[in-house]
């Protein structure tokens, strides 16, 4: 199963309506929920990061049984240094980021956790590609 | 601890969902930083945030979690509690801070995730 999503930079409102859609969906499938919560705290970390940090991006989700398949695209200022990026504590965020809740510099981290495999791949002025992979059986 | 006795003691409201006799919890984290809550394992704890926005309620349903505490007395936005309507979670609010709210249930006995 294939789901895709448009996410918009700086719309707080609906950041994390994909992450909840996702969420639906693999519990609708029977999942474990320990299964789904590593996916949707990982796809809603990179969701956010889209809507904190990117212009516009898309997500698609890519389910079958035997695992989860995340692919997120934005375009925006990208990320210069991917390594202190990923580095616990690390953030830019803004004053308006950080007023909905979000700007500890935990998130990058926090996906790699929760992800069997994590990919990022970033150019700076263009944006960010971030791939990650959880294995359901 | 049952809800009913959590929201007694920080002299609470509960602002929507069924909270009944079966409504219990053990574990509670407190946090205004949502990537922090988003780091925690497990999902049988309750939430204590001052966070008033449709963000928390976002973090706690991805977390799992079924019960959100609002601190310092903030009236959350009527798009904060449809969201949490909608997600299945009890949302609670305190006029307390922070400090005294997450005080006065470790002393109850409520633990800590860590
Ligand atoms: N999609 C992105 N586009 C541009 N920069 C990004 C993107 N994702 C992350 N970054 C950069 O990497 C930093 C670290 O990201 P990370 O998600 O770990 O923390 P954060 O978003 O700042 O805060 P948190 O996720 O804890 O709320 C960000 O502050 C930002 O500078
Ligand atoms: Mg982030």
């Amino acid at each position: 199963m294939d789901l895709s999503f448009n996410i918009q930079g700086g719309d707080f409102t609906s950041a994390g309506t994909a992450s909840s859609q996702v969420r639906r969906t693999l519990k609708e499938l029977g999942v474990d929920a320990s299964v789904i919560k590593r996916v949707v705290v990982a796809l809603y970390e990179a969701e956010v990061n889209i809507v904190a940090h990117a212009c516009h991006g898309t997500i698609t989700a890519q389910i079958n049984p035997e695992r989860v398949f995340l692919q997120l695209v934005d375009e925006g200022p990208g990320i210069p240094d991917i390594e202190k990026a990923m580095t616990p504590g690390f953030s830019t965020a803004s004053q308006e980021v950080r007023e909905m809740g979000f700007g500890a510099g935990m998130g990058l981290p926090n996906i790699c956790r929760n992800a069997d495999v994590f990919n990022i791949h970033s150019v700076p002025g263009k944006g960010t590609t971030v791939e990650i992979t959880i294995q359901i059986k | 601890m049952t809800i009913h006795e959590i929201v007694s003691l920080v002299k609470g409201k509960i602002l929507c969902g069924n909270v009944g006799e079966e409504d219990f919890v053990e574990y509670c984290f407190a946090s205004d930083l949502m990537s922090d809550v988003l780091t925690v394992r497990r999902s049988d704890f309750m939430l204590i945030t001052g966070l008033s926005n449709v963000q928390s309620i976002r973090t706690a349903e991805m977390s799992d979690l079924k019960y959100v505490m609002l601190v310092r007395g903030k009236t959350p936005p009527q798009t904060m509690i449809e969201l949490a309507e909608e997600s299945g979670i009890v949302l609670i609010m305190s006029p307390y801070s922070m400090f005294k709210a997450s005080g006065i249930l470790y002393m109850a006995g409520l633990k800590g995730v860590f």
